[in-house]
């Protein structure tokens, strides 16, 4: 029989090997579904984790869309990283996302076709503003009124939809875009674009946001204050107090920071990579950064590292999708499991399993 | 407002409209009590409600596909109580974890289900009963899973009230701790717990493939899973106010929707939003002053046991 | 007269990792014995009794209930075996009421109306008056240990086990529920009672078996020895008394001024009221049973719980509405009693934790950014001048006993060249010589001027430290007096005597 015995610290080195040892072993139980499907499932793995890379036929198209897709990522799971390390749980990233495409892609148009320098500098600030003022619902809610914050996050994605898709019905609609739902593409207004910024590399605003973001979130949670606190917080909230944290304080920042970051991806976005506001704009990026956030361990060097591993699954993803035929929810599925696999992997860097030799009562 | 709208069909509609929330909330409503919050209920309905629709298909028979939608929610719920009771890990995370693999398993699952109609859940038949004015269509015109969520309110209501089990289970909510001082043990009934929670959530989860839409497609659930949780805490974790809660966001979505259809001025993108908006609305209203329902919360809500010694 | 025996423990052994609780351990209870079970924190009395509650199975080692092999596999077999628990910490349930929680420790209760009237007639019988549909969160400690003792009575249980039952009672309480004990050891119920207070043993026990690290040092019949020749026998060494220096007590440092604060715990007591001052120099020993408002006292002191400006006044400038870090770049350092989770974060660095509350007084960030360097020194400070064993300062709080965290912690605090310093519950949980030198280092201080409150529900303790007393008692504090000349009554009285149990007349 198993045991479970608490370690006196954690362990260094599982907390580092549990991210890797998740990924095996998602390897592994997704091989397994890939057979179900009837795929082979080495060479499912393999033109998913592989070939966009090293594939001679597909690198040059796939490797630069891997910052393309981790920019975003990063962006979105450092933020989230901050709130759930605090235990504020902001799991409406989708729809700061794409409050923050609305509100950047919105000024963008406002000076449609005026040439300024300043239009996408402000077009950034906006998107940023769209994503806080998202994220600050739920957290003045729950400083003021002690709701919930993961449940009002949450719906509020479901209201951006609907607004998102008014907003690209109607407001927003391209005038010359013959009646189709959409708006104007930004990428052929160049004042308000965000272009490729090195030819084949995929490297543009947003993915320079976001290693931007990882090294401020380092250095925040390293070396200051306020990053300790908010770690405080998160492990042993009435220590905080103790410390002198103000828990309310605690949650705006958060909120407000994890909103903003989210906000910035989505204008990033609409104005580069998507181009446009549409219907089905938002991709489910929001939540795909939670379990990055996970996965990089709330670590803002391995949210990096995680977030371009999950773009690898985005891409191959589709690429299995083209190549076998594999469907597209099965890499949502595999994306899913991985962060099963992480949770329940996570156990060994605070316990040791012991084989008990005898009969023990737990 | 009410215009050419009929207040027997629309209460007998809403009626039907929230019986996924309230077979959703009211597992859930059991979970908590237990001390266990899983945030899995929307990744549970929605596997609900594709094993549901699958079973129900392939068998022909809506009964078995109501079974098949119990054990597939069921079968989820295995997967968070295995992660949070014995791997220890963290019930807000498992619960994420549920809803996107949920989400993403269930779309799989279900891509060869895409536009067949599932067999009909017909009414019961209360023979002349149905027949009464008013009443007859607002009671007895529905189908036995309508029923069915109603006894389930009165039952637990019963079992959390005057069981032993009841007794027990609100005590494993209270303090893990202290049930486990007295020997009670914490981990099988919070199992349990999240078991009878996940078979709820999978069986409104198929109600809505099965009835309330009924067809397959993605995302079917449509946030009905979160609704689900909001209500239980507007319903301060009592089983009544959970029906009504339920009730008052079923009418709220038929009549949306029946304004919808009558064209009414409001742009459909505003009116669709209307549930969550309200649904935030009850909860802030409920969370505030003085946190009276954050009394009622169950005191180990959410917290991992391990005996240590 | 002999008595037939009842349980017999032979050479019992439990080691968890890196302990050994119980080494080969070895009493016999008679029926109707009351028999102490005595030693410090961490001597292992707890483990022995889970074994015979059936909480925890011993690695080896037998024990016999009336001559029949008694291996208990959880505690509802020990309970239809007729023994019976109360618990010290953890097994009332706050938010049932009191019936609720007597069925939860019965095998097969009665209907809820019959199980009420059972309550009210046993505790009527017992001198422990309870009303059964009250809520547990809402009683005093006092009536929440009835609940268990009532809950084991129904039972009929041959053998009682107490743990620590004195620690959350009055001295007037005390003495009924000793009155209690003596009724049911003269209708034939065995009674094992765990404590490490002496004097109450002597009093009440017939028999007593002293543990050391978890072995057996001595078997006694207490009213035959001396409360020091026991003492010396549990700590295995004898203590030297704190020393004072007879300090003069200089202008007044803290002063509080009707302070009335809700308690941001549920079940909580508020603060009525509260007014005291403490002089440079003094020690303000503060009593009172549990949940009387301590907790409640130092969240007002150190900050975490705001009040009106003028309520709380340091060096007469008020800060009742400011939080904890304007109070500490004032001189006021707090200790809370929580180790675990309020003073440390339990799964945090000693250097981390260091930096918690010693960040502002230490100067040990610039603009927000943290000096590890300068931490880690403060960290390696603390853990040198106050004796913390630990293998380093990058241990996690958690793997630190109890007693070295309660050093840890205290000496953190007292690093930082106080002018005020708030302590609750200093030496709770913490070894006799660990005790003795925080103990100490609390009276350096004050003997260097620093005004000093010790919340503590150990009377002993601030008989000891404290030149003047007060008590608390549900939120209210009494009138601080001096502590030389006062008598155990009026302590008692000033704790809320009996908490209305006066009335409460014994049936037999």
């Amino acid at each position: 029989m198993l045991r479970l015995e608490k370690r006196p610290s954690p362990s260094r080195f599982w907390q580092g090997a549990t991210p890797v040892l998740a990924v095996v072993l998602t390897m592994i139980a997704g091989g397994l579904m890939f057979a179900a499907l009837g795929k082979n499932p080495f060479e499912a793995i393999r033109t998913i984790f592989w070939d966009p890379l090293f594939n001679a036929q597909f690198a040059s198209y796939s490797r630069p869309q891997l910052l393309v897709k981790a920019g975003p990522l990063i962006l979105i799971a450092i933020g989230l990283s901050l709130g759930f390390r605090a235990g504020i749980w902001n799991i409406g990233a989708e729809g700061q996302y794409i409050m923050g495409a609305l509100f950047g892609a919105g000024v963008g148009l406002a000076f449609y076709p005026a040439d300024h320098w300043f239009i996408f500098p402000l077009m950034v600030v906006a998107g940023a503003f769209g994503g806080w003022i998202w994220a600050m619902i739920p957290a003045v809610l729950k400083t003021k009124f002690n709701t919930n914050e993961i449940l009002v996050s949450l719906l509020m994605v479901y209201i951006a939809q609907n607004f998102l898709s008014s907003m690209s019905l109607g407001l927003l609609r391209n005038p010359e875009g013959g009646g189709f739902p959409g708006s104007r593409n930004l990428s052929q207004y160049p004042a308000a674009s965000n272009p490729e910024l090195i030819a084949g590399t995929g490297l543009h605003w947003g993915v320079i946001a976001a290693f931007m973001a990882v090294i401020a979130a380092y250095i925040l949670l390293q070396r200051h204050i306020l990053g300790f606190h908010i770690k405080l917080a998160g492990q042993a909230p009435r220590a905080a107090r103790y410390a002198g944290v103000n828990p309310t304080g605690l949650v705006v920042l958060c909120m407000g920071i994890s909103g903003a970051l989210a906000g910035l991806a989505g204008l990033f976005e609409v104005s580069g990579p998507a181009g446009q506001i549409s219907i089905d704009f938002n991709v489910g990026y929001g939540f795909t950064a939670i379990i990055v956030a996970f996965l990089g361990r709330l670590n803002p060097i391995g949210i990096l590292l995680a977030g371009l591993l999950m773009a690898l699954t985005y891409i191959g993803g589709e690429l299995a999708q083209f190549m076998l035929g594999l469907p597209a929810a099965a890499i949502q599925a595999f994306q899913g499991m991985l962060l099963f696999f992480l949770l329940a992997v996570d156990l060994l860097s605070n316990y040791r399993i012991r084989f008990a030799t005898k009969k023990e009562a737990l | 407002m009410f215009g050419g709208i009929d207040p027997a069909l629309l209460i007998s509609a809403l009626m039907v409209a929230s019986v996924p929330i309230i077979l959703a909330a009211i597992g859930e409503l059991v979970v908590e009590r237990a001390g266990v919050l899983n945030l899995g209920v929307e990744g549970m309905m929605i596997m609900g409600a594709v094993c549901g629709f699958i079973v129900s298909v392939q068998s022909g028979s809506a009964v078995l596909g109501f079974v098949g939608g119990a054990l597939g929610g069921a079968a989820m719920a295995l997967i968070f109580g295995v992660l949070t009771q014995f791997l220890l890990a963290n019930q807000v995370a498992s619960g994420l974890a549920l809803t996107l693999f949920g989400l993403g398993l269930s779309s799989l699952m279900g891509q060869s289900f895409v536009g067949i109609r599932p067999p009909a859940t017909g009414a019961v038949p209360f023979g002349p009963l149905a027949d009464i004015p008013f009443f007859g269509r607002v009671l007895f015109s529905h189908d036995w899973v309508v029923y069915l969520s109603i006894a389930s309110v009165a039952a637990t209501w019963w079992m959390l009230k005057a069981t032993r089990t009841g007794l027990i289970l609100r005590a494993v909510g209270e303090s893990h701790d202290a049930a486990h001082a007295l020997g009670y043990k914490v981990r099988r009934i919070r199992m349990l717990a999240i078991l009878f929670g996940g078979a709820m959530a999978g069986l409104g989860g198929a109600y809505i493939s099965m009835v309330r839409v009924p067809q397959w497609t993605d995302g079917i659930t449509s946030g009905a899973g979160w609704i689900a949780l909001a209500i239980v805490v507007f319903a301060a974790w009592r089983p009544w106010r959970a029906l009504v809660g339920a009730y008052l966001f079923g009418g709220i979505s038929v009549l949306q929707l029946n304004l919808q259809a009558a064209g009414a001025r409001i742009p459909v993108e505003y009116l669709s939003m209307s549930p969550y908006l309200i649904t935030i609305l009850v909860l802030v209203i409920m969370s505030s002053g003085k946190g009276k329902a954050a009394l009622n919360a169950p005191a180990s809500l959410g917290q991992n046991f391990h005996a240590s010694r | 007269m002999t008595r037939p025996e009842l349980l017999r423990v032979e050479g019992v052994t439990k080691a968890y990792p890196g302990v050994v609780a119980n080494s080969d351990v070895s009493f016999a209870i008679s029926e109707g014995e009351i028999h102490a079970l005595l030693g410090e924190n961490g001597a292992g009395k707890s483990t022995l009794v889970k074994m015979i509650y059936g909480l925890v199975k011993p690695d080896s080692g037998r024990m016999t209930l009336r001559g029949a092999a008694y291996t208990p596999a959880e505690p509802r077999a020990a309970r239809a075996s007729g023994v019976a628990m109360v618990f010290q910490h953890f097994s009332l349930f706050e938010a049932l009421n009191v019936a609720e929680n007597v069925a939860l420790g019965m095998e097969n209760p009665p209907p809820m109306k019959e199980l009420a009237s059972r309550i009210r007639q046993v505790s009527a019988d017992y001198g422990l008056p309870l009303d059964p549909n009250r809520m547990v969160g809402d009683l005093s400690a006092g009536e929440r240990q009835r609940v268990e003792i009532v809950r084991c009575l129904l039972q009929d249980p041959k053998l009682l086990i107490m743990d620590e039952p004195t620690s959350v009672l009055t001295p007037q309480e005390v003495e009924i529920l000793f009155r209690t004990l003596r009724q049911l050891s003269a209708e034939g119920t065995a009674i094992l009672y765990i404590s490490h207070k002496l004097e109450e043993i002597r009093t009440l026990c017939d028999e007593a078996t002293i543990l050391r690290r978890g072995k057996v040092v001595a078997t006694c019949t207490p009213r035959d020895r001396s409360a020091r020749e026991m003492a010396e026998l549990m700590i295995g060494a004898t203590l030297t008394p704190p020393e004072r220096a007879g300090g003069t007590k200089g202008a007044t440092a803290l002063e509080v001024v009707d302070l009335s604060v809700a308690s941001p715990i549920p079940f909580g007591t508020s603060l009525k009221n509260v007014s005291f001052r403490v002089a440079k120099g003094e020690v303000l020993g503060i009593a009172g049973v549990a949940g009387n408002g301590q907790d409640e006292l130092l969240l007002a002191l150190s900050g975490e719980v705001r009040a009106a400006q003028g309520a709380v006044k340091i060096d007469g400038a008020g800060v009742g509405h400011t939080g904890p870090n304007d109070r500490r770049a004032l001189g006021l350092v707090a200790a809370p009693e929580e180790r675990l989770g309020h003073a440390a974060a339990p799964d945090m660095s000693l250097v981390e934790n260091a930096l918690l509350s010693g960040a502002l007084r230490k100067g040990l960030t610039t603009r927000g950014f943290i000096d590890w360097t300068a931490t880690e020194a403060f960290a390696a400070g603390i853990v040198k001048d106050f004796d913390v064993r630990t293998p380093g300062t990058h241990v996690a709080a958690r793997a630190l006993s109890g007693g070295n965290l309660q050093k840890f912690v205290v000496g953190r605090e007292l690093s930082q060249t106080p002018s005020v310093i708030v302590i609750n519950q200093p030496t709770w949980g913490v070894d006799a010589a660990a005790a003795a030198s925080i103990r100490q280092a609390i009276l350096d201080r004050a003997a260097g001027g620093a005004a000093v409150v010790v919340i503590s529900q150990d009377l002993d303790e601030l008989l000891e430290i404290a030149d003047t007393f007060a008590a608390l008692n549900e939120g209210r504090l009494t009138q601080p007096r001096p502590v030389a000349g006062l008598t155990i009554d009026e302590i008692g009285l000033m704790m809320g005597g009996a908490h209305g149990m006066e009335v409460a007349h014994h049936g037999h």
